[in-house]
């Protein structure tokens, strides 16, 4: 298990710099729920700016880890935000959030429009829409190339579509850290590459931290400048030319068993155990 | 010579009529928020076993020798909404099961309670309610009642809304929705509870649902699924309340059957 100095040694190793400016920080993060250990001693760093992939086999606890990380459910350890003003501004970091698969009732009457004005506006939804709200729904929409579906119903929207429209809306107000969950499941390599392409602007943009669940590796080698590979707790974490071509990976990748990829030491050459 | 003599006006010569009239055009807003959100949050069920339990809260009230057994009511009421609650935070079960137990349970206490030595038929009414009885404190109960409901829906409705739509999304826009669900869930409570004796317990849920279900079919978008509501909730209010006049029939259960003729208007209308 590496404690925190190793760990701070291996990013440095990886990322050739420490933690310097904005960034999202897990310190011993872990979750246990009813007894069972799901996630234990993670530590990240996240910067700003910076696109992270998490993968891991199912049940690794991927889903477990944003939603504590949202508050959802409680987790032990620190959670904490460096402002780029200074190493002693830590405060929670404001997350946006893009679920797994968003059910979306069929029959509900919510429009795009809408799902902006319930979150950005103080004038209940039944009292109108204000053109503030619709403008700067607009602005968000365009960034994600959707701005035609201002109107539509939420219902209505296809899977790739409701996704960006989501993403958009995490962008609303600006987080410091945007959490997406399996975005592209369900899209066709045209929507991926779509989505991705929007991501990867969106962060150098805004100077967003991203973390993104994914099992689409050829798209992530891409755009992603970090993959971590989770399961229960960081099993490796490194560039993606780094992770993807490490055998173990390969081997994991192509059937999901339940392999380790162990983790790379920065002394030298990684270990490898099944 | 009266120029609108040829118009169904006569009702409107009797008292209780004029105040029905008011009580509908109250309670049809009032129902309308409620019902809108009801139907999003798929919580149809819930009101329905707050209808039923009110069988329960009248027994109670009856129990303790309470005159009139409306404070007795709401208190079962809240107890019950928060019980409910409770349950489905903390129990695997599924909320569907939990409000059918809780549903089966209170009527039959309340039953058993109401029939001790064959005194059942005296609360009868409450099953098909008569908003031709309400006075005019209880209108200013109702109207005192929608002005608390607009207040709450002004501030918290843009939080259900979105809690509704998706919890883990709502979560990470920091609302906090077990409070929200709770506010939610009395506030329904409340409303059911008091309304029961003008509507019936048995037709109460209707009234709350059959508006806002037929708007779904029909609404755009969120502020004309209310809007639509509110307005089929008042139209078919008032039509089933002048009808039941001539008819001589129950003025909730007709306005019921107007409110599902809307329904099946807006399932023909539905846009494809």
């Amino acid at each position: 298990m590496p404690d925190l100095q190793d760990f701070n040694a291996i990013h440095d190793h990886v990322r050739g710099k420490a933690c310097g400016g904005c960034c999202t920080r897990l310190v011993n993060f872990g979750v246990t729920i009813n007894g069972n250990t799901i996630l234990h001693d993670i530590n990240l760093h996240v910067h700003c700016g910076e696109l992270t992939v998490i993968m891991g086999p199912n049940g690794a606890g991927k889903t477990t880890l944003f939603k504590a990380m949202l508050g959802e459910i409680p987790h032990t350890g620190r959670l904490s935000f460096v402002h780029l003003d200074g190493a002693t501004a830590f405060t929670k970091p404001r997350v946006g959030y893009v679920p797994q698969q968003v059910r979306i009732d069929p029959s509900t009457t919510a429009s795009v429009l809408d799902l902006f004005a319930a979150v950005l506006s103080r004038r209940p939804l039944w009292l109108g829409r204000s053109r503030h709200v619709r403008e700067n729904a607009l602005t968000m929409l365009r960034e994600v190339g959707l701005d035609n579906v201002l109107n539509q119903q939420v219902s209505q929207l296809s899977g790739g579509q409701l996704q960006r429209v989501l993403l958009a809306l995490a962008l609303q107000p600006l987080p410091d850290l945007l959490l997406l969950d399996e975005p592209m499941a369900g899209m066709d390599a045209a929507g991926i590459d779509l989505f991705y392409r929007t991501v990867s602007r969106l962060r150098q943009q805004y100077d967003l931290s991203i973390l993104i669940v994914s099992h689409d590796i050829e798209s992530i080698a891409r755009v992603a400048d970090r993959i971590i590979f989770l399961r229960h707790t960081v099993i490796c974490d490194g560039a993606p030319e780094e992770v993807l071509t490490h055998p173990e990976v390969r081997k994991l990748t192509s059937h999901p068993s339940l392999h380790i990829c162990k983790l790379k030491s920065p002394e030298g050459p990684p270990h490898e155990s099944a | 010579m009266n120029p609108l003599e040829w118009l169904p006006l006569s009702w409107f010569d009797f008292g209780f009529m004029r105040h029905a009239l008011l009580a509908i055009l109250l309670a049809a807003p009032l129902f309308g928020l409620l019902g809108s959100l009801i139907i999003n949050s798929e919580m149809v069920f819930f009101s329905d076993a707050m209808g039923h339990a009110a069988l329960t809260g009248i027994a109670i009230g009856a129990l303790l020798g309470l005159g009139n057994p409306l404070p007795a009511m709401i208190l079962f009421a809240i107890l019950l909404a928060g019980v409910i609650t409770l349950l489905h935070r903390y129990s695997t079960a599924r909320l569907d099961t939990l409000i059918g137990l809780i549903m089966a349970f209170t009527v039959a206490l309340g039953v058993v309670l109401l029939s001790r030595g064959g005194g059942f038929a005296r609360y009868a009414r409450y099953l098909i309610g008569d908003v031709l009885t309400i006075t005019p404190m209880e209108l200013i109960q109702l109207a005192a009642l929608l002005a608390i409901t607009l207040a709450l829906w002004f501030f918290f409705f843009n939080r259900l809304f979105f809690i509704q739509l998706n919890r883990s999304l709502a979560i990470s826009r920091g609302i906090r929705i077990w409070e929200m669900e709770t506010l939610f869930t009395m506030v329904v409570a409340v409303v059911v509870t008091v309304s029961v004796q003008w509507v019936g317990l048995l037709v109460i849920n209707s009234l709350l649902i059959l508006p806002a279900a037929a708007a779904r079919n029909l609404a755009r978008h969120t502020t004309s699924y209310v809007f639509l509501t509110i307005l089929i909730s008042m139209t078919a209010g008032v039509a089933g309340l002048v009808s039941s006049f001539y008819w001589d029939t129950a003025t909730g259960a007709t306005i019921v059957l107007y409110a599902m003729g809307f329904y099946v208007l807006s399932v023909l209308l539905r846009r494809r």
